[in-house]
């Protein structure tokens, strides 16, 4: 019976970062106001270098490199992102030739923020199914291409990184199935639109879908797992914003055995890579260890939804 | 969205349930103390803004068995409005 799991992580944070006092200038607002409604202080600003592609590999290498492998091991990478804004060719070969796989499979994947969870599942079914025996999941997100600066209700709200994952084979199963969801009729509430593509939110209908729909997902997530929500390490949803996180994690009621991430205070909402980014800074500064199960959980944009309990690497 | 004020405050029944289970809502969402929910208290001043009404409104719709879209929101001032709102869509 062949096995995946989680062996490595890497995340690529922008050296540039930008607090709230400028952003509030700018769209009239205050560092209290966006504090209150987000809890972010500071968000990572990518500069010139740092393009979707680029920090899609700094992840990827650090990640391939914690899990002991060389690129050329690699049979797949798969890439999320929803912030290119040439759309074609995609990320995920470019990627691959930098990082040198060898021509290895290369895959982009659209599904926004929840783009990293979906790719795990995909990649641990990969290894399962015998296609692969090493995958590289990566989210990457440069979102000061497709912000309006002067909107009130965004600029504030995003941030660019990557956070990269690699799922090999294992004896051991350490990445359960995963649960889907999604929901096409409310698309229009998050879109970019225009080209260049500039990104628009209808903030309170994405509050409402996300702390009415991921509470029962992560419940769902845990049960696939064979686990109750009291058995988890940590929970790391997708870090759309810190009242979201702080309202599902009310409403799971989870224990204080649990640790919360809250790595989007520091990152901003980075869509696709905010899963992974928020891991690893749980594992850096040692609130889960090796083999501990932590529920992940991806939702956004589509709006789609995706996530399963995997073992810490 | 106006709302008649002689309407709005009128006292029934069925209204004061309303605001009961209104209170008891803010109460575990928000920790606002259930002697301050009255009908004429803005939401500003109960220290309720947008994103916390929106965890109101999904609760609201599970306690009383309603819907209300989020365009019901945009006018919404008062603890008066609110219970009007949701009497109207009961």
């Amino acid at each position: 019976m062949r096995g995946a799991a989680l062996t490595g992580l890497g995340a690529h944070r922008p050296a540039h970062r930008e607090d709230n006092t400028a952003i509030a200038e700018r769209t009239g607002s205050t560092d209290a106001w966006i504090r209150e409604r987000s809890g972010i202080v500071t968000r990572g600003v990518a500069g010139e270098g740092e393009g979707v592609v680029e920090m899609a590999v700094s992840a990827g290498g650090k990640a391939l490199a914690a899990a002991g492998l060389a690129p050329s091991d690699v049979d797949l990478v798969l890439v999320a992102t929803c912030t290119l804004t040439q759309p074609v060719p995609g990320a995920a070969a470019r990627v691959a030739a930098r990082l040198g796989t060898g021509g290895s499979g290369a895959l982009d994947l659209g599904a926004a923020c929840a783009g990293f969870t979906y790719g795990l599942s995909l990649a641990a079914d990969t290894v399962r199914g015998g296609t692969a025996d090493h995958v590289l999941v990566i989210g990457s997100e440069r979102f000061t291409d497709i912000i309006d600066p002067t909107d009130r209700g965004t600029a504030f709200l995003f941030g660019d990184g990557a956070g990269a994952g690699v799922v090999s084979l294992s004896e051991v199963d350490g990445i359960s199935p995963a649960v889907f969801s999604s929901d096409g009729d409310s698309a229009d509430v998050l879109k970019t639109v225009g080209h260049p593509p500039v990104l628009q939110m209808e903030g309170r209908a994405v509050y409402r879908w996300a702390t009415v729909t991921a509470p029962g997902l992560a419940r769902a997530a845990c049960a696939r797992a064979g686990l109750e929500l009291a058995d988890l390490a940590a929970f790391v949803p997708h870090q759309a914003n810190l009242r979201i996180v702080e309202a599902v994690a009310r409403a799971l009621k989870l224990p204080d055995t649990c640790v919360v991430a809250r790595d989007v205070v520091d990152s901003g909402n980075t869509s696709a890579a905010s899963v992974p980014l928020a891991l690893t800074r749980l594992i850096e500064r040692g609130e889960v260890r090796r083999g501990d199960p932590v529920l992940l959980l991806g939702f956004g944009a589509g709006l789609t939804a995706a996530g399963q309990v995997v073992r810490c690497p | 969205m106006s709302l008649n004020h002689k309407e709005q405050h009128m006292t029934t029944t069925a209204n004061t349930d309303v605001l009961t289970g209104l209170a008891e809502i803010l109460e575990e969402v928000a920790g606002t103390p259930a002697d301050k929910v009255v009908v004429e208290a803005t939401f500003e001043e109960l220290e309720v803004d947008s994103l916390t009404m929106v965890e109101v409104v999904v609760a609201c719709e599970e306690r009383f068995g309603v819907r209300i879209p989020d365009e019901a929101l945009e006018g919404l001032r008062t603890v008066g409005d609110a219970v009007t709102l949701i009497g109207a869509a009961q």
